[in-house]
């Protein structure tokens, strides 16, 4: 009679070991949304910052001693002197016409308004200019010129992406300890209903290593198909979005998503994240495993100094 | 090879299960233990087999303090002893060969080394043609050969035996009888815990009675 095949010491498949697998695809899409989401968050903070921190303003007031087009290139000239500028750009009328239309109404003729007239610079974020020095020139050759750093928008700006960042990090946190907590109880549940084998194995002289390797290659698989299954959901989830936003590019969806959410884009660093809480819960339940084949095969060996604890021993 | 020297265990804080216990297991020899309902035959079982520590006396098992054994040393030990459990304690998702297997196999021993020796086995005891059968189809006395067969795989110094032949007609219960004299005569020690008074009658051998908690012994 032909022998089967070995089978594995540990049963491979269990209502147990399913109900472990589906609980570690949860927690992993879980963390995985709340990884990308952080990421999504963290860059449009970035973009928010680094769009306006890109350009200073200077505005010049209306005067009937001053010449408006002459103090305009005038105004740009001194702030294009300056080491960390870039770009210098002034609004003319029909910019500004545009500008104040809202208020204003169209068809606005500015000669017959006293309209503060504006030049835009664009500055090097990595190395900006020295404002206080540029508002002290422009101050002494244009009296009527005020600088606008938008400091006052960019401060805000970082403090409410780092609240929201910080948030972010919070609910973070908070879902990984759960899921720790949760992969962590789910194993030792999926363990309890193989106590048996691990007495049995103990009893016929398995060593505590080779029982805590069968468990541990056995948790291994159950667990990387779980967080697999779970985080590849997470990162499809954001490819998906990610392809329809760019394919509906100023659609009024796309557009609304994109002020909600800004882009699903989670970049190269979302999906390592994803890869690396893949990676972490596969982790975290095979070390669990290990601990609590361990664990019990401390206790099978305590009752031998306990006789009064042989309760959970057969007859 | 295993001595008890005024050995005692209670459970908790209750009475002394078992009082007084001195005897010798010696090299090659065959005994039956023997007594009432819950006189602590299985007890004495799992002292003999390290997996009870007494409350008080001393046992030496191969030369070694029990008391003072190492956890992470047991299994070595173990290895030295084969034991059939009352309740067969099979691992229900492997096959009876597989069972069987299972003790060379945590050993770290290749197929290839042993799978004659555990399909003759098999045969031997009976289920040459169930080796490919999970336990739960197996009926009770099929369950205790497979069981037997796992304790006597790999030939131990001591075999210790809870009612092996409790779930078996009386021709199987003389074969198992002679597979465990055979196995003696080999060089195994060999203690069976029984109730069969016809089991015992059909062999000259040491009788360890337990009554009370006290151990008579009738050589």
């Amino acid at each position: 009679m032909r022998v089967r095949p070995m089978g594995p010491i540990v049963p491979p498949t269990n209502i147990q070991s399913n109900a472990l697998a589906v609980v570690i695809a949860i927690m992993a899409f879980l963390a995985c949304l709340t990884l990308g989401g952080v990421s999504m968050v963290r860059a449009t903070a970035a973009s928010w910052q680094s769009q306006i921190s890109r350009e200073i303003t200077i505005q010049i007031k209306p005067d009937d001693k001053l010449d408006m087009n002459a103090a305009l290139t005038k105004a740009r000239d001194i702030a294009l002197s300056f080491v960390g500028t870039r770009d210098g750009q002034i609004m003319d009328d029909a910019a500004t016409s545009r500008l104040l239309e809202p208020w204003l109404g169209p068809n606005l003729n500015l000669d017959e308004l006293p309209v503060p007239r504006l030049v835009v610079i664009t500055i090097d974020e990595q190395n900006p200019p020295d404002f206080e020095a540029m508002r002290a020139m422009l101050k002494d050759e244009i009296p009527q010129a005020s600088l606008d750093d938008h400091r006052t928008w960019v401060d805000r700006l970082v403090s409410m992406a780092h609240t929201t960042v910080l948030i972010g990090l919070s609910i973070m946190t908070l879902v990984f300890s759960a899921m720790i907590l949760t992969v962590i109880f789910a194993t030792r549940g999926a363990l309890a209903g193989n106590r048996h084998i691990v007495e049995v194995l103990h009893f016929v002289g398995a060593e505590a290593s080779f029982v805590g390797r069968e468990f541990q290659k056995h948790f291994l698989k159950i667990s990387l198909k779980g967080s697999a299954a779970g985080s590849l959901l997470a990162a499809g989830l954001f490819a998906g979005l990610g392809f329809w936003q760019s394919r509906s590019l100023a659609t009024p969806q796309s557009d609304q998503a994109a002020a909600l959410f800004g882009t699903f884009s989670v970049g190269y660093g979302g999906y390592l994240g994803i890869f690396a809480t893949m990676l972490i819960i596969a982790l975290l339940t095979t070390i669990t495993a290990r601990l609590t084949v361990m664990r019990t095969i401390h206790e099978i060996d305590q009752i031998r100094s306990d006789p009064a604890r042989t309760d959970i021993l057969p007859d | 090879m295993i001595h008890f020297e005024n050995v005692g265990l209670r459970y908790g804080m209750g009475p002394e299960i078992l009082r007084d216990l001195t005897f010798d297991i010696p090299k090659r020899s065959f005994q039956f233990l023997t007594g009432p309902s819950g006189a602590g035959k299985t007890t004495l079982l799992r002292l003999l087999f390290m997996s009870l520590k007494p409350t008080r006396g001393l046992i030496r098992t191969f030369g070694r303090d029990v008391n003072t054994i190492p956890p992470g040393e047991l299994p070595m030990l173990r290895r030295r002893i084969g034991i059939v459990f009352q309740d067969f304690r099979l691992l229900d998702h492997l096959t009876t060969y597989e069972n069987v297997a299972l003790p060379l196999r945590v050993r770290g021993k290749d197929e290839i080394t042993y799978k004659t020796d555990v399909l003759e086995l098999l045969k031997w005891v009976g289920l040459g043609d169930r080796i490919n059968v999970l336990p739960p189809v197996l009926s009770g006395g099929e369950k205790q050969r497979a069981a037997i067969a796992r304790a006597l795989i790999d030939r131990p110094e001591v075999l210790l035996a809870d009612e092996p032949t409790g779930n078996v007609d009386p021709p199987m219960a003389r074969r198992l009888l002679n597979l465990f004299l055979e196995l003696n005569r080999l060089g195994t020690a060999v203690v069976i815990a029984t109730h069969d008074l016809g089991l015992m009658d059909q062999v000259e051998a040491r009788r360890m009675i337990l009554t009370g908690g006290h151990l008579d012994i009738y050589e």
